[in-house]
């Protein structure tokens, strides 16, 4: 390990460390632009020139790797008059825009300038202007501040996968720009805006509404996808005005994907709903607390005291708090009712007798950057798990093989080594086929299944992958939010976990949802989502879109005599509901979420509950209460959670299991015709991002509008790459455009669940025909 | 002794009051420095700190930029701005309001403006009749501006030199 002298203290640092890791060792601090510890190393800014012994020439620190014996000098007179002459050549063509920058008083520049700039500029000739370019709804650029670090193109190429940034003409022409005048549609984009170190690349939906200096920091988790990205809440005036990421290594390291950032926009969105509200008739009438929850009460009770308990079901969504859906399981299990459930969008729940445990990761979030083997299966990585989708792109720069099973060959901007792209249906079958061809490689598979694998006949890819998995070390089984939600996933389950068995992998659960290991924790899960109830009792869900078969539970809920909603947002479930409960969503409540890999993580109310709506487990006690049930006298929701996991994390992970036993294989060919693979798009996945006006705009949100076909499919049914098509499914039909993806199956008719416009079909897969309207 | 001869003769021949008499009548006679308001004003310096306004550019907009460094160093929180952009893209305050209750009338608000855009007049004679009449929102104050502007320009070039 090298010695080195910087700034008269000697170090030990570790070989092949820069100077730059050396100082921020030795808790020095070199100014710098270009410099960041989580992108490759550019040295194009020159501010972070220090003198080194012997050395003619100061040298960047952040490209200059330490060497036994050397001595650095960081702040002397030859190290500062290069930095004040960097900063001085920075300055020439940088606006004096700060008052109406938005990243004035967080800017490096400014700070920097305040350091190492002089009070006036030498400089006389007109400054440079540079044309904006649209990068889409998210971000807002003003290219002429950019000082050309290189940060946001780094960025995009190395961490989001895909070089949709780049940097054009040399000298002083030199440009930051989209290729071929593209928007950034990377699902990551946003983190482009806390990486740029001046104000050139700002969040569009935030543009010009307040100042840095006035909003305070509040740290909360995401409640979207089941990754729990650590944030801070910026707040004034008792409300959100933006999301920045909090770094924690372990969970997001310092990124955050648009979903979490950008969908704070829902929280002061128009549909809020503020009071509540009780239904006359056809009319809805706004009412007091007292007034809404008697009624609420009444109507569950005299269901209950007609009917016995069993008639009372609940539905849960699992992007609500642990200590919410503790109550709520409480409160129907003593009311005598057994039937509460998060999973509205699973289809297959055969699986919850086969096994003990709760499912989920099966290893910590932070592993996936090491594994050597991968398997995915159906999962729309990059638009289920944006930030998992980046671990693992990390993986396989560092020489993983990623291997993908899904109806649709989606580009992950990474390398995959082999992959099986074949209908939902098949699914099944090719999982088995893995399983035999590793069979036939020597792996010994669990007794129950190897009889079934005899009729198999193994193809090529699936060899292919089982080859990839025989080898290497460190190997995960991933099964995706398209495999939990398939109609035959416990078999799914059930032959990945024999596979992973057999070549020493571990088994893991991309949960999809903030909450869902949590869910399972408090035992909010009680198998089939209840149809036949007389009184619902919801949770912050949107039954229709959040459903496997949405219309099928919404008849359900109009022929019910009672519909409770605990909601925060009006919405469809005014058509339906009886008594409306305005709750407040994760920024104004405290509570606890546990994350995909276990980890228990509570955060407090970053603002005061808009109107009149109040924290649900609030409600949910005083619901309690009204009910005369024991057990519902906690006074916050630290008591909750103490009441619910007695034990905390230690507890949790006892519990965390993903073995399954006993599911019998129905491996026969899948049929022919067309398929729906029903994907819960990346901007639906929860009422509050449903409800973010900047994401819907997205790429991305305007892509699940359309059905998908590959060219093949739409040549062979004399349809029109571009027009609408009518789809039909079980008797129900959608109206959508059709667009052309080659990467799909000449059988797969890629048509998004969770969405306005197809909530009326049925069921996320199975047959479905298409045809010209 | 000698104290109290000396007091025998202040006694005596009234010396105090003729030095109190004299200081009354220096004066009675001496030139008058009470203004007679309001039939006469007080001189007023370029720099005086009055009722605040906006200003306009000449071609009729308003300079504020919504950057809020006056917010910010306002020392009695009198001023409060809310901002957005604007259809043309632009910076622009929604809410700009000082409350006259709260000023303490320091200039620091005019002090740190990069645009000249809050500045205080020399107008002090307002009033309000009731406790809201002080709350000075961004219309009131823009037509401040306006009224004064001739005054409030010529203020400014008269001070630049110092600046």
């Amino acid at each position: 390990m090298p010695h080195i002298e910087i700034d008269g203290k000697t170090i030990e640092v570790a070989p092949g460390a820069t100077l730059m890791d050396a100082a921020n060792q030795a808790g020095i601090f070199i100014p710098h632009f270009c410099y960041h510890k989580k992108l490759s190393i550019a040295a194009n800014c020159r501010m972070c020139l220090v003198e080194v012994e012997k050395a003619p020439k100061p040298l960047p620190a952040c490209a200059t790797p330490v060497t036994e014996g050397m001595k650095v000098r960081t702040h002397s007179a030859k190290a500062v008059a290069a930095q004040k002459g960097v900063m001085e050549l920075l300055l020439i063509n940088h606006p004096l825009d700060c008052p109406i920058c938005d990243q004035g008083g967080e800017c490096q520049l400014q700070d920097l300038a305040v350091g190492y700039g002089a009070s006036a500029s030498r400089y006389a000739e007109p400054k440079r202007v540079v044309r904006e370019k649209d990068l889409g709804p998210l971000i807002a650029t003003d290219m002429t501040r950019c000082i050309h670090c290189s940060r946001c193109v780094r960025f995009s190429q190395e961490i989001a996968g895909r070089m949709e940034l780049g940097m054009v003409h040399r000298g002083e022409h030199t440009e930051v720009m989209p290729f071929l005048e593209q928007q950034m549609h990377s699902e990551l984009s946003g983190n482009v805006i806390d990486l740029c170190p001046v104000g050139a690349l700002t969040s569009k939906p935030f543009r010009y509404s307040a100042r840095t200096w006035e909003l305070s920091r509040r740290k909360s988790i995401s409640p979207h996808d089941g990754l729990g990205a650590n944030l801070q809440l910026h707040t004034k005036d008792n409300r959100v005005y933006r999301v920045v990421p909090q770094e924690n290594e372990a969970i997001n390291e310092c990124w955050l994907a648009d979903r979490d950032r950008y969908a704070y926009e829902a929280l002061n969105s128009e549909e809020r709903l503020t009071r509540p509200m009780v239904r006359d008739g056809d009319k809805w009438i706004e009412v007091d607390w007292q007034k809404a929850l008697n009624q609420a009460a009444g109507a569950l009770r005299v269901l209950r005291d007609t009917h016995g308990g069993n008639a009372l079901a609940a539905l849960a969504s699992p992007h609500q708090t642990l200590e919410e859906l503790h109550l709520l399981q409480k409160l129907m299990r003593g009311l005598g009712s057994g039937r509460i459930e998060h999973r509205l969008g699973q289809a297959d729940f055969s699986g919850d007798a086969k096994r003990q445990g709760v499912t989920w990761l099966g290893m910590p979030i932070a592993e996936l950057n090491q594994l050597q083997r991968v398997l995915l299966i159906g999962a729309t990585l990059r638009k289920e798990q944006p930030l998992i989708a980046q671990r693992l792109r990390q993986a396989v720069k560092f020489g993983a093989q990623l291997n993908v099973l899904h109806a649709a060959d989606d580009d992950l901007y990474c390398r995959v080594a082999n992959k099986l792209i074949v209908k939902p249906s098949a699914w099944v079958n090719a999982l088995a086929q893995v399983a035999k061809a590793l069979q036939e490689a020597g792996a010994s598979l669990p007794a129950e299944l190897a009889g079934q694998l005899n009729d198999i006949t193994v193809s090529d890819s699936a060899r292919a992958i089982a080859a990839s998995l025989n080898t290497g070390e460190r190997k995960a089984l991933l099964l995706g939010a398209v495999a939990q939600n398939h109609p035959a996933a416990a078999q799914l389950h059930q032959l990945v976990a024999a596979i992973a068995a057999a070549c020493g992998a571990k088994l893991g659960f991309l949960s999809p949802a903030a909450n869902s290991v949590g869910a399972q924790l408090v035992g909010v899960q009680s198998g089939p989502v209840a149809l036949d109830a007389k009184g619902y009792l919801l949770l912050g869900v949107e039954p229709e879109l959040d459903a496997h078969n949405g219309p099928e539970l919404l008849k359900a809920l109009q022929a019910a005599e009672c519909v409770v909603a605990l909601t925060a947002f009006k919405g469809r479930v005014m058509d339906y509901a009886d008594v409306v409960l305005p709750i407040a969503p994760f920024s104004e409540t405290a509570g606890s979420f546990v994350n995909m890999e276990g980890r228990l993580q509570s955060f407090h109310a970053a603002v005061t509950p808009q109107g009149e709506a109040r924290p649900a487990w609030k409600v949910l006690r005083v619901l309690g209460n009204l009910f005369n049930l024991a057990g519902f006298e906690q006074n916050s929701a630290e008591e909750v959670r103490q009441e619910a996991l007695p034990q905390g994390e230690a507890g949790i992970a006892a519990r965390l299991d993903n073995a399954i036993h006993g599911v019998a294989l129905a491996l026969q060919p899948p049929g022919a015709g067309i398929e729906r693979l029903g994907e819960v798009p990346i901007y639906q996945l929860d009422p509050l991002v449903r409800r973010a006006p900047a994401l819907q705009q997205t790429q991305d949100a305007r892509d699940a509008a359309c059905a998908w076909a590959s060219g093949a499919l739409i040549q062979r049914l004399n349809l029109i790459d571009g027009e609408h098509v009518r789809v039909r499914q079980a008797g129900a039909e959608a109206v959508l455009r059709l667009c052309r993806d080659d990467r799909l199956p000449d059988d797969v008719l890629r048509v998004a669940a969770a969405h306005p416009l197809t909530a009326g079909l049925a069921g996320r897969f199975g047959a479905i025909s298409v045809e010209a309207v | 002794m000698l104290s109290r001869i000396k007091h025998f003769f202040d006694t005596f021949l009234l010396t105090e009051l003729v030095r109190g008499m004299s200081m009354t009548g220096r004066y009675f006679f001496a030139r008058k420095i009470t203004v007679q308001y309001p039939e006469e004003r007080a001189p007023q310096s370029p720099r005086f700190r009055g009722l605040h306004a906006q200003r306009r550019y000449p071609n009729g907009e308003e300079r504020c930029i919504a950057c809020k460094l006056c917010e910010a160093v306002c020392p009695a929180l009198a001023i409060q701005i809310e901002s957005e952009q604007r259809a043309d893209g632009t910076r622009r305050t929604t809410r700009y309001d000082i409350d006259l209750t709260k000023c303490i009338f320091c200039g620091f608000c005019e002090e740190a403006c990069p645009v000249d855009a809050i500045v205080e007049t020399r107008v002090y004679e307002y009033h309000g009749e009731k406790r809201g009449d002080l709350y000075y929102t961004k219309e009131m104050l823009l037509a401040v501006g306006d009224k004064y502007e001739a005054q409030i320009a010529q203020d400014r070039a008269a001070d630049a030199r110092y600046r």
